[in-house]
C-alpha cells in the first residue's frame, strides 16, 4: 500500500504539471482539492483519465472523482480494492 | 490620425530572450523552448504555479504579458486584451491529435484538450491579473499593426477600456515569438502603425 | 441572413424547424467515431459531396467542410441582401471558427505522407483558410478579411467588431457570422472533459447532463444607414448592443456566480442606452451542461432580477456548434423579432434547484421589440449581442 501511495504521489505531480511540488510535500492525508493542493476541475478529470490508463478503472461520473480524489489515502484505498491492471 | 494615446511599455520573447522596452532581461541560449521558458519564469520570479499546467501558447503569452502588467505602476484593472498570431492553437492541437489517433493507446488529456483554442491563454492572462475586460483573438497570415491600432484606439475613444494590451503571440513548433505593448493615455511612444511596426522588429 | 445548420439548410427551413418543435439531434452518422453509441450531435444532412455540388467547386478543390458550410452560409447572407455588386461599397469579411480544416486533417492525417493528392488539404487546415475561401466565393478583395478564434463566442464576437468597423466609418457593409463543423477532435475533446451528454440535451433542466456538440454556419450582412438608405434596403434588425467580458475565473468552466456574463449583458445594456426591462426575450447560451447552465441562470438573475422576460436555448434544437453558435442564434434572435415569437427551451423537464426560474417551454407569441442572445466561450470570453426592431 505504501508503494502505491508513493506511487500515486509521483504520478500526480508529472501527470498535472506540479512543478514546484515534491513527493515529500505531499502527506497522505492532505487535501488534494480546495485549500490543500489547489487541484481544480481540469486536474479531477485527467485523474480520471489516470485511473482508466494506469489502474484500468473507468469512472463515469465526474462527481464519483471527487470522493475518490479527497486525500492520496483515499485514493490509494480504492484503487487497491478496484483496479485491474 | 492624430492618437492621443501611447505605447506605455512593450516586452519581446524571442531566440531565447526576454526583452522589456527594448532591453534584454533574461537570456538562455541553446536551449529549447520548454527549458527556456522555465528557466524565464524562475528568473522573474513569477511565482505562479499555474504556470506550470500551461500549453507553450499560453506560457509564451503569460509571460510576454506578466513582465509588462507587473511593471505597470496603477492598479488599473479595466486593461482589454487584443491578442492574435498566425498559427492559433496549432501547436497543442497536434498533440490532441496524436493523443486520439492512437486506437490502442487512446487516453486524450483534458489538461492538453483545453488549450486547443488560442485564446485561452488570454483567459489565463485575466485570471491572474483579475481582469474582466474586453478581449478577442484574432488570426492573421502575418503581424498586423493596423488592426490592432485601430481596434485599440477604438476602445480608448469610446472608453470601453481605460489600457489595451496589444500583440502577437505565435507557436508553432520550436518556432515562437511575442510581442506584447501596452497602449495608454501616457507614454514615451505615439501610438501609430508605423511606431508599433518599429517596435516590433526591435 | 444565411443559415445552414441540423434543423435546416436555409432560413425559411430553421423558422419552420424551430415553430415546429422539430429537433436536429441523433447519433452522428458521417463521423466514423468510437463514441458514435455514446454520444447525439446535430449533424447537417448534406455529405460534403452534396456541399462540393451545391457550391459547383471543381474536383481538385480543397475545401473542407467548414469552409463549404460557410460558404453557402455566406452567399445565402449576400443573396438575401440583394448585392449584386459587393464592391460597390467597402465590403468587409470577418468569419469564426474553431474547427477549421482539422476535419480533413484528422481524416487524411496518415495518408499525407502516402497520397500526394490529398495533401492540398494541408493548407486548408489553418483557421484562416476557412475565412479566405468564404471571402473568394464572395468576391470580396482583401480589404479587410479576418477570422476570429475564441471558442463559443467567436461568432458574437464577429458581429460586435463588424458593428464596430461599420460604426467608426471603416467600413460601410460587412458580413459577419462563423462556421464549424463537426469532427473526432472536438468530440474527443469534449469526451474527455466528460461533458457531453449522452442523450437529448436539457438545457435548464436539473437533470441535465450535458451538452450535444453540433455543426452549423451562419453569416450576416450589416450595412450602415447611408448603404441602407442609398439602396432603399430592408432592414431585418438593428445590432442594437453588444458586449463583452472575461469571466477571469477559469480556462474552461465559468464562475459560479456568471461574473463575466453578468459583465457582458451589463455591457451590452449600457451600448444599446436600454434597461433590463427593455429586453423581451433571452436567448441563453443554455449548453445543458453542469457549470454553464447554472452560472448563466445566476448571471441572467442578477442582471434583470424582477424585470427578467422569457428566456431559451436553442441549443436543444442544434446542438452546441461552437464558433458558430453566436451567428446562428443571433438568426434565430432576428427572426423572432421578425415574427414576434419565442421559441420553446425543448426538453425541459424538471427546474434547476438553485433557483425558481424556468425557461420557456411552449413556443409564445409576444410583441417583441429587442432580444438578447448570449454566447459564453471557453478561456472566459462571454459576448452579449442585443438586437432590436429599431435603431
Amino acid at each position: 500500500m505504501s508503494e502505491l501511495k508513493q506511487e500515486l504521489k509521483e504520478k500526480i505531480i508529472e501527470q498535472l504539471n506540479l512543478e514546484d511540488v515534491s513527493v515529500d510535500d505531499i502527506a497522505d492525508d492532505d487535501s488534494l482539492f480546495g485549500d490543500g493542493l489547489g487541484l481544480d476541475s481540469i486536474d479531477a478529470l485527467e485523474l480520471i483519465v489516470m485511473l482508466d490508463k494506469d489502474y484500468g478503472i473507468k469512472l463515469s461520473d465526474p462527481k464519483e472523482g471527487r470522493k475518490i480524489f479527497e486525500s492520496i489515502e483515499v485514493m490509494a484505498s480504492y484503487i487497491a480494492e478496484h483496479r485491474a491492471k | 490620425m492624430n492618437s492621443k494615446n501611447y505605447i506605455q511599455a512593450f516586452s519581446h520573447i524571442k531566440n531565447n530572450t526576454v526583452s522589456l522596452n527594448g532591453n534584454p532581461i533574461y537570456n538562455l541560449p541553446e536551449q529549447n523552448f520548454s527549458v527556456f521558458i522555465k528557466a524565464a519564469y524562475k528568473h522573474l520570479e513569477t511565482k505562479y504555479s499555474k504556470f506550470f499546467k500551461m500549453d507553450n501558447l499560453s506560457k509564451l503569452a503569460f509571460l510576454a504579458a506578466d513582465i509588462l502588467l507587473k511593471d505597470s505602476k496603477s492598479e488599473e484593472d479595466d486593461i482589454a486584451i487584443i491578442l492574435s498570431n498566425r498559427a492559433s492553437s496549432l501547436d497543442t492541437d497536434r498533440k490532441h491529435q496524436s493523443s486520439i489517433s492512437n486506437a490502442e493507446q487512446y487516453y486524450p488529456s483534458p489538461a492538453v484538450f483545453v488549450y486547443t483554442l488560442p485564446n485561452i491563454c488570454i483567459g489565463e492572462i485575466s485570471i491572474k491579473h483579475g481582469l474582466f475586460s474586453e478581449n478577442s483573438f484574432f488570426i492573421f497570415d502575418r503581424f498586423n499593426a493596423d488592426y490592432l491600432l485601430d481596434y485599440a484606439e477604438n476602445l480608448l475613444q469610446t472608453n470601453k477600456a481605460k489600457k489595451v494590451l496589444c500583440g502577437w503571440v505565435d507557436f508553432d513548433e520550436e518556432n515562437y515569438e511575442a510581442f506584447l505593448y501596452l497602449v495608454d493615455k501616457q507614454g514615451d511612444t505615439i501610438h501609430t502603425k508605423e511606431e508599433i511596426t518599429r517596435l516590433y522588429t526591435l | 441572413m444565411g443559415i445552414i445548420s441540423a434543423i435546416g439548410n436555409n432560413v425559411a427551413e430553421n423558422y419552420s424547424a424551430l415553430i415546429e418543435g422539430k429537433k436536429g439531434i441523433s447519433r452522428v452518422a458521417k463521423i466514423d467515431t468510437v463514441h458514435r453509441d455514446a454520444i447525439m450531435v446535430g449533424e447537417i444532412a448534406a455529405s460534403n459531396q452534396e456541399l462540393i455540388d451545391e457550391l459547383g467547386l471543381a474536383p481538385e478543390n480543397n475545401y473542407c467542410r467548414t469552409a463549404m458550410l460557410g460558404a453557402i452560409a455566406a452567399k445565402q447572407a449576400v443573396a438575401d441582401a440583394n448585392i449584386s455588386a459587393i464592391k460597390k461599397y467597402k465590403t468587409g469579411l470577418i468569419s469564426a471558427t474553431s474547427v477549421g480544416g482539422m476535419d480533413m486533417t484528422e481524416r487524411f492525417y496518415y495518408d499525407y505522407l502516402e497520397d500526394k493528392n490529398l495533401q492540398k488539404y494541408i493548407e486548408g487546415h489553418h483557421a484562416g483558410d476557412s475565412t479566405q475561401k468564404i471571402a473568394e466565393q464572395l468576391g470580396i478583395e482583401q480589404s479587410l478579411v479576418t477570422t476570429i478564434s475564441t471558442a463559443c463566442s467567436s461568432a458574437a464576437n464577429a458581429i460586435m467588431f463588424g458593428a464596430r468597423l461599420i460604426k467608426s466609418g471603416k467600413l460601410d457593409r460587412v458580413i459577419v457570422g462563423g462556421a464549424d463543423c463537426l469532427s473526432k477532435f472536438t468530440i474527443n475533446g469534449f469526451k474527455t472533459l466528460m461533458i457531453l451528454s449522452d442523450t437529448y440535451n436539457t438545457p435548464f433542466d436539473e437533470n441535465r447532463k450535458g451538452l450535444n456538440l453540433g455543426e452549423a454556419a451562419a453569416f450576416l450582412v450589416l450595412e450602415s444607414n447611408a448603404v441602407v438608405k442609398a439602396e432603399n434596403k430592408k432592414v431585418l434588425a438593428y445590432v442594437k448592443g453588444y458586449g463583452n467580458a472575461n469571466d477571469a475565473f477559469h480556462q474552461t468552466a465559468s464562475s459560479e456566480n456568471g461574473d463575466g456574463a453578468t459583465l457582458a449583458m451589463e455591457k451590452a445594456l449600457k451600448v444599446g442606452g436600454l434597461l433590463p426591462k427593455d429586453i423581451d426575450y433571452i436567448n441563453a447560451h443554455g449548453t445543458a451542461t453542469g457549470n454553464n447552465d447554472l452560472s448563466e441562470g445566476r448571471a441572467i438573475l442578477r442582471v434583470f432580477g424582477e424585470n427578467l422576460p422569457e428566456f431559451s436555448s436553442t441549443k436543444a434544437y442544434t446542438g452546441h456548434t461552437l464558433a458558430a453558435a453566436g451567428a446562428i442564434e443571433a438568426v434565430y434572435a432576428i427572426l423572432a423579432l421578425q415574427n414576434n415569437i419565442i421559441y420553446p427551451n425543448l426538453n425541459f423537464k424538471t427546474q434547476m434547484k438553485e433557483f425558481e426560474i424556468t425557461p420557456q417551454t411552449e413556443l409564445k407569441e409576444k410583441e417583441l421589440e429587442t432580444v438578447l442572445s448570449n454566447s459564453l466561450g471557453f478561456g472566459g470570453n462571454c459576448s452579449t449581442l442585443i438586437f432590436s426592431k429599431r435603431a
